[in-house]
Formats: C-alpha cells, sequence, structure tokens
C-alpha cells in the first residue's frame, strides 16, 4: 500500500498549511501528523513519517525527532481500539490501578500491549486533564470518564460488535 | 452567593451557539472594544483590573501585554495557551468545551489591543473533539462578521486558528509551546529573549491561558476598576478553580477570592465536604506542581489566621508553610490517601514528562521516580528520604523551564509536611503494602508560630 | 578596517566577575567575559560551543551567581544563570567561584551528569581529552549516590566513521548543531523525550555526509568517536603535531596524532578551551571526511611542528614542546645509571613498535593486532 493521502484529506492539508505565513510550514508539522497517523492505521510508520517530510518540505529527520518526542504519536503499530488510561494523581485516588488491572485481566495483555485479534491495545498515560471525572481513559477521540468495572465491560462489548459489523 | 463574570451564562441552553451567546450579551465587549476604545486604552484597562495570569505564574497581565515589542513591519502574534496539563486542573476545558464563543470573544479584544492579526490558540492534542467546538465557533463568528476582514468596519483584521499538540505537559511552558508551534520539539527555549520581543516565528509574541483571555471580556464589559473591586488585595476578580480528589462534588467552580479554604472544602454551594464522611489529610490547592499542605496548615496559616482562596493567602509562609494559588487544580486527600503513594505518581509524571534538554531535570526527574517506585515496593531506605530531598534540592532553581522546579516542589514539600510518614512506609514497609499511614496527626492544631 | 577604527568607540561595559573587573562590549556574555580574564574564574562547560550557533545552556555546568544586575537595577538575579548564554550588563557582579551556592548547584549538575555515565574511561577513546572526566575531576564528589542500574540504550551502527556509544552521551545537542550548520542535510536527532531521549537515525543509516565527522571533535564525551582510531591507542601516548595540506573542501589544516611516523588519527585544530580553532580571518577550522579518515600517512601532509599542549593536561606527558625534564637523580645516589630489568617488547608484543596501526582496518582489537603479528612472522 502505498502512502498517499485521499484528495479530502490533501485539501485539508492545503488548508492547514495555509494558516502559516510564508516559509513556516513546518508549522503544520503537528497537526498533519495527527492526519496521518489516523489515514494510514492509528500509527506512523517511517515510510508515513517520509511522506510527510516531503509534503512540508522538511528532512526526514525533523520528523522523526518531532514524531518520537510527542506521546500522542505512535511510532509502533496499535490495535484498533487503544485504551488510554490515566494513572496520575487523581485517577489514582479515584482507584485508576483496580481499572488498569481489571483490563488487563480481562483483556489478557499487560500494559502497552495489543490483544491477539489487533483490536485493543492497553496504555497507561499521564494526566489527560479529565481529574473531576476520575477514573477515566481516553478512546480514540473522546473521553471515557467516571469509569467503574461495569462501563469497561459495556466499553469492550461495544467496541468488539462494531468492529464485527464493521469487517 | 458569589460574583460569577465567567460561568454566569454557562448553563443557558444552547449557549456553545453563536445565536444564545450572542443573545445573552456576548460580543458586547468586542463590540464596545473595537469601537470605543484605542488597543491602548484596553491595555490600560487590563492594567487597571489588576488581572494577573490564570495559567499558573500569577503575572500581571496588563504589564506582560505593556512589554509586547512592536518594531515597525514585523507582525505579532497573540497565542492562546490551551494545553492544560497539569494534573488537578480541568478548567479550560469546560470553558472551551461549554461557552468557547467566550473566549473566541476575549481572543478578539486581545488581539485587537496587542495588533495580533493571526492568533492561535494551542490546544493539547487529547481535548481533540474541544478542536471542533472552537472550530465551529471560529466558523460562526467569522460568519457573523466578528472574524476576517475589517472587522465591524474598523479596518481590523484577525484570524484565529486552533492548533492540535500532541501529548506533551511540557508545551504549556510558553517557549516550548512556541517551539511546538513552530513544527519542532517541545523543547523550552532559553529564556532572554523573551517572547514579548522574539516569539513565534522571532517575532513578538504574547501568550495566555484561556481564562486570562476569557476574563478581558468581564473587564470590558464592567471595566476594569470595577473588575479590581471583586476580590481582595492584589488578588483581583474572579477564579476558576477545578476541585477533584475525595470530594463530594468535583467540578469547576468560579470564586471571587473571599472566601476561605475551609468554606470551600465543606460548603455546599463549592465541594460539598469530604466524601464518604471521611475526614481531611492533604490538599494540594493548585495543581500538582505545588507544595501539598496537611489539613492543619491548609486551614490555618502558620500564624494561626484562616487561610483563603487566593494569591496571597495560599502563599502565606512561602514554601515553609505555604503553598500557592497555581493553576486552580484543587486536589483534596481524605485519611485513607497514602501520600508517598500520591507523590509517587506526580513524580512518575513528572519524570515522563521532561523534555530531557537539560541535565538536573533530565536525570534529576528519573532518578526520583526510581526512588519513589522502591519505597512504594517496601524496600526503601532509611537514606532514601534525604536522597530524595538532595536530589529535589539539587534540580530546584537549576533548570532551563520551571518544568524542574515542579517537579521538586511536591516532592519537597511532601517531605517537609509529611516526613514521619514516609519514615513508617521505610520501617514497617511489610505492614505499608497492606495498609496506609492514615489520618496521623496532619489535622491537629499547630502551635503558633508568631 | 581603518574606516572602522576612526569610528567613535563603543561603548565598553564594565564587569566584575569573582572580584577581577574587566571591560568588555555590549553583547557579550558571562562566560566570554571569564575566558578572557581566564584562570579559575572561568564556568566549565558542556554544551556551549563557541562556533556553533544556539549551543550552550543546557548542561548547567556554567551556572553562575549574579549578585548585581547592573549599575541601573543593581537587584540580583534570583536564580542561578548559565553563563554562557547571559550577556553582561554595565556594572553587573558575578560570582563563580567565590559563591557557595555556585558550587553547591555545580555539584549538583555533575552528579546528574556523571550518575547515568558508564565509567568506562579505560575503554574509551575519549580518556585523556574527555570535558566529563575534567568536570568530574574538579567538581565532582568522590562516590556514587545511584544504586540502581544505569541508563541503556539499543546499539545503533552509524556507518564505517563514526562510532556511537549513547550511555556516554550527555545530551549536550553540540553534534545537532554541527551537522545542521556543517552538512547539506541534517541525518540525525535527537529522538525520544525526556530520561529516554538518544541521539539517534531513527532507521539504520550510515552518516557519510562530508563535515560529519566535526561531530567527533565537538562531543564533549566519548559518545561519538573516530571508528579509524579505536582501540589503537590512549590519546597520552600519541604525539600531536600540527598539519596542513592542499584540500579543496576544507581548510586542511589538522592535528596529527602520532606514534613514531604512524598516524594514528587526525582531528582539526584545537584552541586553549578545546573548541576547534577559529582563525585571524573568523573562519573555523573544521575539517572535511577526506582529510580526517582517509589520509592517514605521513607524507600526505606538511608537517608545521609540534602541537602546543598544555602542560597540566594528561596528553603532555608523551609531548616534547615546552617540556622540563626533571633532573636525574638516581645517577648521583648510585654513582650508576640504572640497570634496565626487562624491556617490555621482548616480552611481549602488545603495542609493537613495529606494527603500524594506522593500517588496520577498523578498531584495533587484540584479534586485529594478533592477526598482525602472525602475518609478521
Amino acid at each position: 500500500m502505498a502512502v498517499q493521502f485521499s484528495q479530502d484529506t490533501m485539501n485539508k492539508v492545503q488548508e492547514i498549511i495555509a494558516r502559516y505565513p510564508e516559509g513556516k510550514q513546518k508549522s503544520a508539522l503537528l497537526p498533519i501528523l495527527h492526519l496521518a497517523q489516523e489515514s494510514f492505521g492509528g500509527w506512523l510508520s517511517v515510510e508515513t513519517m517520509d511522506y510527510v517530510a516531503s509534503i512540508l518540505n522538511l528532512t526526514k529527520i525533523e520528523v522523526y525527532e518531532v514524531a518520537t518526542f510527542y506521546s500522542m504519536y505512535n511510532t509502533k503499530p496499535v490495535g484498533k481500539y487503544v485504551f488510554e488510561v490515566c494513572q496520575t494523581g487523581p485517577c489514582m485516588i479515584e482507584g485508576s490501578d483496580e481499572i488498569i488491572n481489571y483490563i488487563k485481566d480481562k483483556l489478557n495483555i499487560g500494559v502497552g500491549e495489543t490483544t491477539q485479534d489487533g483490536l485493543f491495545t492497553l496504555k497507561t498515560v499521564e494526566c489527560l486533564g479529565a481529574c473531576g471525572y476520575a477514573p477515566m481513559m481516553q478512546l480514540g477521540k473522546h473521553y471515557k470518564e467516571h469509569l467503574t468495572k461495569e462501563k469497561i465491560d459495556t466499553i469492550i462489548e461495544e467496541c468488539s460488535k462494531s468492529a464485527s459489523v464493521n469487517n | 452567593m458569589s460574583i460569577k463574570l465567567l460561568l454566569d451564562k454557562v448553563h443557558v441552553e444552547g449557549i456553545r451557539t453563536y445565536e444564545v451567546y450572542k443573545r445573552e450579551g456576548g460580543y458586547r465587549a468586542a463590540e464596545k472594544a473595537l469601537k470605543t476604545m484605542s488597543p491602548d486604552a484596553i491595555v490600560e484597562e487590563v492594567k487597571k483590573s489588576g488581572l494577573r495570569g490564570r495559567g499558573g505564574a500569577g503575572f500581571p497581565t496588563g504589564l506582560k501585554w505593556s512589554f509586547l515589542a512592536k518594531p515597525e513591519g514585523i507582525p505579532r502574534h497573540l497565542v492562546c495557551n490551551a494545553d492544560e496539563s497539569e494534573p488537578g486542573t480541568f478548567k479550560d476545558r469546560y470553558l472551551m468545551e461549554f461557552i468557547p464563543h467566550l473566549l473566541i470573544e476575549g481572543l478578539l479584544i486581545a488581539s485587537y489591543a496587542l495588533g495580533s492579526n493571526n492568533t492561535y490558540i494551542y490546544i493539547r492534542g487529547e481535548y481533540a473533539w474541544i478542536v471542533d467546538i472552537l472550530e465551529q465557533a471560529i466558523q460562526e463568528a467569522k460568519n457573523n462578521g466578528w472574524l476576517g476582514k475589517n472587522i465591524l468596519g474598523t479596518g481590523f483584521d484577525c484570524n484565529i486558528y486552533v492548533q492540535r499538540g500532541a501529548g506533551a505537559y511540557i508545551c504549556g511552558e510558553e517557549t516550548a509551546l512556541i517551539e511546538s508551534l513552530e513544527g519542532k520539539r517541545g523543547n523550552p527555549r532559553i529564556k532572554p529573549p523573551f517572547p514579548a520581543v522574539q516569539g513565534l516565528w522571532n517575532r513578538p509574541t504574547v501568550v495566555n491561558n484561556v481564562e486570562t483571555i476569557a476574563a478581558v471580556v468581564p473587564i470590558i464589559n464592567i471595566t476594569g476598576e470595577e473588575y479590581a473591586k471583586i476580590g481582595v488585595g492584589r488578588s483581583t476578580g474572579t477564579k476558576l478553580i477545578s476541585a477533584c480528589g475525595n470530594i463530594n462534588k468535583p467540578g469547576v467552580y468560579e470564586i471571587d477570592m473571599t472566601i476561605s479554604v475551609e468554606e470551600f472544602i465543606y460548603s455546599d454551594e463549592w465541594c460539598g465536604g469530604i466524601k464518604n464522611g471521611k475526614r481531611l489529610k492533604a490538599c494540594i490547592p493548585g495543581g500538582s506542581s505545588v507544595p501539598i499542605l496537611p489539613a492543619n496548615l491548609l486551614l490555618k496559616t502558620a500564624k494561626g489566621e484562616t487561610r483563603y482562596m487566593n494569591y496571597e493567602s495560599l502563599n502565606d509562609g512561602g514554601f515553609v508553610s505555604g503553598s500557592m494559588m497555581g493553576s486552580g487544580g484543587f486536589i483534596v486527600l481524605d485519611e485513607d490517601q497514602c501520600i508517598v503513594k500520591h507523590t509517587a505518581t506526580l513524580a512518575h509524571f513528572y519524570r515522563h514528562e521532561s523534555c530531557g534538554q537539560c541535565s538536573p531535570c533530565r536525570e534529576g526527574t528519573s532518578w526520583m521516580d526510581k526512588i519513589f517506585q522502591r519505597l512504594e515496593k517496601g524496600q526503601g531506605k532509611m537514606s532514601d528520604i534525604d536522597l530524595l530531598w538532595h536530589i529535589q534540592y539539587n534540580i530546584d532553581g537549576n533548570t532551563i523551564c520551571p518544568l524542574g522546579d515542579a517537579a521538586a516542589w511536591p516532592v519537597a514539600a511532601a517531605i517537609r509536611h509529611f516526613r514521619d510518614e514516609f519514615e513508617w512506609h521505610i520501617t514497617h514497609a511489610a505492614e505499608a503494602q497492606t495498609r496506609n499511614f492514615g489520618l496521623a496527626h496532619y489535622a491537629d492544631p499547630l502551635p503558633v508560630v508568631q | 578596517m581603518s574606516e572602522e577604527i576612526k569610528k567613535e568607540a563603543p561603548k565598553k561595559f564594565t564587569v566584575t566577575i569573582d572580584n577581577i573587573a574587566i571591560e568588555v562590549a555590549p553583547g557579550t556574555t558571562i562566560l566570554q567575559a571569564a575566558r578572557m580574564i581566564g584562570g579559575d574564574v572561568v564556568p566549565p562547560t558542556m554544551c556551549y560551543y563557541t562556533p556553533l550557533k544556539e549551543s550552550g545552556g543546557k548542561c548547567r555546568t556554567c551556572l553562575v551567581e549574579v549578585s548585581k544586575g547592573s549599575e541601573k537595577d543593581p537587584r540580583p538575579m534570583p536564580k542561578l544563570v548559565a553563563s554562557c548564554r547571559t550577556t553582561v550588563m554595565d556594572g553587573m557582579e558575578v560570582k563563580n567561584i567565590t559563591s557557595e551556592r555556585t558550587l553547591h548547584a555545580r555539584q549538583g549538575v555533575v552528579e546528574f551528569l556523571l550518575i547515568n555515565h558508564p565509567l568506562d574511561c579505560p575503554v574509551c577513546d575519549q580518556a585523556g581529552e574527555c570535558d566529563l572526566q575534567d568536570l568530574s575531576f574538579g567538581h565532582g564528589e568522590g562516590g556514587s549516590r545511584l544504586d540502581f542500574p544505569k541508563r541503556t540504550f539499543t546499539k545503533h551502527n552509524i556507518g564505517p566513521y563514526i562510532q556511537l556509544h549513547m550511555t556516554r552521551c550527555i545530551m549536550c545537542y553540540r553534534c545537532v548543531f554541527a551537522a545542521d550548520q556543517l552538512t547539506k542535510e541534517r541525518e540525525h536527532g535527537v529522538l525520544d523525550r525526556g530520561y529516554h531521549s538518544e541521539i539517534a537515525t531513527h532507521i539504520e543509516k550510515a552518516l557519510t555526509n562530508d563535515f560529519i565527522g566535526n561531530v567527533i571533535d565537538v562531543c564533549p564525551v566519548g559518545a561519538l568517536t573516530d571508528k579509524t582510531f579505536r582501540f589503537k591507542n590512549r590519546v597520552w601516548f600519541t604525539r600531536p603535531e600540527d598539519a596542513h595540506r592542499d584540500c579543496d573542501k576544507c581548510c586542511g589544516k589538522v592535528t596529527l596524532w602520532k606514534r613514531g611516523d604512524d598516524v594514528l588519527r587526525v582531528t582539526a585544530r584545537k584552541d586553549q578551551w578545546g573548541e576547534v580553532q577559529t582563525y585571524e580571518d573568523g573562519t573555523v577550522g573544521w575539517i572535511c571526511n577526506e582529510c580526517r579518515f582517509e589520509k592517514k600517512n605521513t607524507n600526505d601532509w606538511v608537517i608545521e611542528g609540534p602541537t602546543n599542549v598544555s602542560r597540566h593536561s594528561i596528553k603532555s606527558v608523551n609531548h616534547y614542546i615546552n617540556m622540563l625534564k626533571p633532573k636525574e637523580t638516581i645517577p648521583d645516589v648510585m654513582g650508576r645509571n640504572p640497570k634496565l630489568l626487562m624491556d617490555i617488547h621482548d616480552v611481549s608484543e602488545v603495542n609493537d613498535p613495529s606494527i603500524k596501526l594506522s593500517k588496520i582496518n577498523g578498531p584495533a582489537t587484540s584479534k586485529t593486532f594478533n592477526k598482525l603479528i602472525e602475518n609478521k612472522e
């Protein structure tokens, strides 16, 4: 599969580049890496990063440097659904440890691992700015807050269901 | 009831949309500012209001604005810092999610005051859905002539763009934010030069927190003088506090900085008391970076005076017996919480978020984290406490940016106020695995220092 | 030039460092001013490198206390400042070695730099000219308080010229700036973040850009070393000589590090601060890969004479310029010269002087060395 944005995404890319002054197109790197990650399987392969570098006329290493700095960019493949559970202080008070352990047992994976069917990845992350609604996790674009074991069950069930429908 | 300036309309049905926001008196301040005031007059007004930066440092906003260099022919920029990542803080998210037009209006006024034609909102990458909300609001504002070219016929052009970060706490530091906005790694710059002289793309730049920008709207509406009358001393106006932890009503509250800490925790109007009828053990009053205080020093200062929710009172006693207002992330811990474990999660946080540029922070935060992990596993040594103290002391003040200080302070305060809990963790290693130290004497009244 | 002199001399700033006053041009940094004074008041540096723009500020070893901001605003600066990136003001007073606070902070920084640094100096090619060795000798503590395993990295091969030892790296960013400012396209950089940040190429890649060899010269520690010199000799056993050749890519002015007639290593010429020499016309003496890695014959070069090495440096032990030979005392006492009990070369083949180390391709490990001995026989 050659790495190539669709025409729609390419228009979006051009629109993003136009936000910055002439010659400052490097500023568009972060948003475009987000787009690339969404478009090409949820992670950034070397091929993808090189492609982004060619669009923005940057050296390859500049893109690698940025992609490895920010924690939201995955430089290794991840599952279709990534559970990013917050484990910082305020969430810990509200029992994030239990939630993490529950997900581990339920999916039979460790932190940073992906289930064999390639559906779920469990990650622990640092504060996501939802301390009042703890414990919480990020799933895709949205937050899942006030987590309980029952809620986790429902979320996993829903994800599995929608995955089987899409296939 | 206390005064509400930012969140008074937040519960109005549909306030997220332009129509409702406008109907409720929105964009009145923008109209007043652009049509009747000069940019300098707005800066003056903000100076008069005594507004202080709401991101954590509390630097007077008007003063910051007046430092902006204005060389001929070089564009200037306003950047809104929405990279809210301080553990315990979620106030900006609330503001942007529920009343986005307030921020847009504030940005328009501030852009006009500072002469920024291209203004950027740098929002943390995880707030992906809020990006959509903000972009929607910007589009609506544009459609109604509040953004774009020649706004209200004044000849002032302004565009606002939302830039999404990608997961880095350090990008909340203004120079790291600028680097990130330039598409680079979020390594803080070495100051000077300050952003007001050489910021984004080496142009003069002002970086302000979301809440600071939003507060400009009521300041223009009611005038700076009136705004300065609210609150007490140099803590003028209202402040958003995001309360979390073991309390009955976690959430975002707007306070006018005259209420006491005790009232804030126990009153039903605010936190509603400690959850499950437990007792208060400790509290971090301004986001994870500021010193933690035990219950006795939180409610009363070392002089025995009541502690209030404002910049000066929270800072009373300095770092020895006081704390800071910080970003307003109010984390409450009840008697069942373990201070060592809580501080360990924070040490881990700072290790994870250090950019790795300067040696004290890169090496020091990871060293502290390793020691905390050992303490948590019950393998700690008595000398570890002093070692932690020395490490934090060697980091504090010696790094490029304040992240080093932010990593050092919570550790320092935890050891300073909860040393016996640390010692118990080491002497009773096995027991510490099964139960917590408990409240102990941390709520007992202290002898008053004169 | 003469016209410029006619202009009114620009105002000079007076700055006092450790009670020594000096007049400097505005825009001078505290570090530069201290270097003009010289001696003990010069703060040590690990990341700052004069010929590299934007370098400095990161390692925090050059922190100093500013006890008086300027004549106009005499308030002291609340925090210690990085002297390499802070410009002087008129009337500024700086405390370096006279400030307890500075010395304590520096000791802390040295500890931080060392906790994850492997103490493999005995096998490190940088030993003897390593800034971190000097720094820890001058400012460090005797022991280490770290009782955890040290940080490790996956090893990366970055080509036939340069050896990367990431564990030794102190993240000074000098090599990144050097690649940015000297080569056509930078191919290596700082990847990852915080504790795990590393100098790498992300994809396995050989660094072959012309002038990339200069990253070896700018590296303050043994993280980037010359692969063609690897394990060939200790620097203090080699004899440095200044030499030059006509090179169409670079200035061609180098220092040869020799053993006998054997050229073991070629580097750019360094000044007294260990930085690549800046010549009178303002050019910096960076050298190209060809001069550095491929000209290992004495007759490739025009020898100018022995390099001036500070006699405080370990490198001066094998050096014959400006050297005062101590008076031989044994003949006086014994009435005869001491007898040599054995010649090391009679019993061991190690460092056999007839073996040309420069002819060994790659590291001179015992395996490669022994093979040469066998062939000789």
